[in-house]
């Protein structure tokens, strides 16, 4: 299904599959899972929970290791990707260490990695602007609201320059209006950057906003059901969600997830 | 403290209550004795008689607490310092063995906690052993240690200090291991993410997420050195310190020593408690600006 070449892919899975042992028996996570993301997408996986979106990226991320199958970061096994910090990677919720100042929070990954306390200095403060959170420097995490906190984790992400970002629900705990409003920023980042994100999500109109490729998966086991395109314009804004195009490629998503998802059981 | 005000009156309340009750129950406990007195020289006696005497006997089964507060000034703020009789004196005999048993106690305990955090046969087969230790009670042991360590010609403040630390090194090892695990596992991906040293993962996120958990083992565990140092103190016969105080108390039958010498201990083992939860409040102001409580966001 997916041709193999090493030029422009930035992610290349093939035949992977991922079976959890559980007290009850083996569950498995992912069957059969063939994709191809090329430098510059932005990717997302959308399905119901216990889909195997987050797994899938964890996979990637080189947090869980697949019982089947081949897979490739950057040219790199997952393993070596992580070695060599190919990639920034954005949790469900801010993942801030409470007893650190919203910029020490943001040289963490570059003070592992052994940086100058000068380079630490000038990266922190350009992606904290990135993110519009300049000013912000001395505040502890507690003095933010949750939408500021994921965007001080997205400017930890970004802050060791990686050319692969994964992010997983990262809005998912707020709400919807903070979510527009990170979704657009976002958006813009992504235009900005030009980097390769994946992205896992359970909200259609998010998916299909941000996405240049929407990645439809469906539980039991966790397999991809459908891959749709989805090109809108790089100026798009939140606006676009009324028109027919957005619309009809929502309700794409949604036949996608119905068909692959059972409601018996 | 803004509601200091509101808080002092049920303390004065309280405390009140106990002085009256105290007087009450010295009248009770010593009014036997004075009475058997009264009866043997034949007088006649009144209970105002009765109180007054029974609340200034000089070998009162339960002297009343201005016979304590007299006792205390005597041997506080009467006798110099370097005297034998001086509460001072055995009091900082006292502190020291308490102070270099939590300090070894707490060094002993962090070290066996992160043992038992990174190593899995450490964890396995220490743990029941070191419940099991606790079970021993502490007078049985104390005497041994002492002994023992007499017989070695090693006396005086390293046997006490010994004792100490072993009771205070648990609270120190089982709230760490509790601390040194808190961090979730988000946080602890997020440092596998940037390919973290287990050093890196052990200084930048375990320890500093154990501190809460460190400082109320402290508080336990500074307590407890406290009793070890008075336990240790018993059985070296009438030497030196509030537990030699105590001893020599119940000897002579000096009820008003014994009494002035709990006092100096409670009060001593309430100032170290609070010294900690003081440098707490300070440690986690500088971590997390003045958050009381950090808990780990995720």
């Amino acid at each position: 299904m997916t041709e193999i070449n090493t030029l422009n892919s930035v992610v290349q899975v093939a035949g992977l599959s991922l079976d959890f042992v559980t007290k009850d028996g083996i569950v498995s996570a992912l069957s059969e899972v063939d994709l191809t993301i090329e430098s510059g997408e932005f990717v997302s996986f959308i399905g119901p929970s216990g889909c195997g979106k987050t797994t899938l990226m964890r996979v990637l991320a080189d947090l869980e290791t697949p019982t089947a199958g081949r897979v490739q970061v950057n040219g790199m096994t997952p393993s070596q990707a992580r070695q060599q910090r190919a990639y920034g990677y954005v949790f469900q919720a801010p993942a801030l260490l409470p007893w650190r100042t919203v910029q020490d929070n943001v040289t963490l990954p570059l003070e592992i990695m052994g940086k100058s306390k000068a380079e630490q200095q000038a990266l922190s403060h350009e992606y904290l602007q990135l993110v519009n959170l300049d000013g912000f420097e001395n505040k502890f995490p507690w003095q933010l609201s949750g939408g500021m906190q994921q965007r001080v984790s997205i400017a930890r992400a970004l802050s060791v320059e990686p050319q692969l970002l994964f992010m997983d629900e990262p809005f998912g705990a707020l709400d919807e209006i903070t979510r527009d409003h990170l979704n657009d920023q976002l958006l813009r980042l992504w235009q900005a950057t030009k980097k390769t994100v994946v992205f896992v999500t359970h909200s259609i109109p998010e998916a299909v906003f941000l996405s240049s490729r929407i990645v439809v998966m469906s539980p039991r086991p966790g397999r991809i059901i459908d891959v749709i395109d989805c090109n809108f314009p790089l100026d798009r804004t939140l606006d676009i969600r009324e028109t027919p195009e957005f619309l009809a490629i929502a309700q794409r998503v949604r036949q996608g997830l119905q068909a692959g998802h059972s409601y018996d059981d | 403290m803004t509601t200091n005000k509101g808080n002092s009156i049920p303390v004065i309340t309280v405390i009140m209550a106990i002085i009256v009750i105290w007087y009450a129950g010295a009248v009770q406990l010593n009014s036997p004795q004075i009475i058997d007195r009264y009866v043997k020289k034949n007088v006649d006696w009144s209970f105002t008689q009765l109180a007054m005497d029974s609340w200034s006997m000089k070998r009162a089964v339960l002297p009343a607490p201005h016979q304590v507060a007299i006792e205390l000034k005597k041997t506080i703020i009467d006798k110099s310092v370097t005297s034998k009789r001086s509460l001072v004196y055995h009091a900082a005999i006292t502190l020291s063995s308490t102070l270099l048993g939590f300090v070894l106690g707490t060094s002993l305990g962090i070290v066996l906690s992160i043992g038992i955090v990174y190593v899995v046969t450490l964890d396995r087969s220490l743990m029941p052993w070191i419940i099991t230790s606790q079970t021993i009670p502490i007078l049985a042991l104390a005497p041994m240690v002492i002994v023992v360590f007499g017989a070695m010609g090693i006396s005086g403040l390293l046997p006490k200090a010994l004792i100490s630390m072993y009771l205070c090194f648990f609270p120190v090892t089982v709230g760490m291991v509790k601390g040194l695990r808190s961090p979730s596992p988000m946080l602890v991906d997020l440092m596998a993410t940037y390919h973290a040293s287990q050093w890196q993962v052990f200084l930048r996120l375990r320890l500093p997420s154990a501190v809460p958990f460190l400082f109320a083992s402290l508080k336990v565990a500074i307590a407890l050195s406290l009793v070890g140092a008075i336990v240790a103190e018993l059985p070296t016969g009438g030497q030196a310190g509030l537990g030699s105080r105590l001893l020599s108390g119940s000897y002579y039958g000096q009820t008003n020593l014994i009494w002035a010498a709990l006092i100096v201990a409670a009060v001593m083992s309430a100032s170290l408690v609070s010294i900690i939860g003081y440098l707490e409040r300070y440690v986690i102001q500088r971590l997390a600006g003045g958050q009381a409580d950090p808990q780990v966001t995720s």
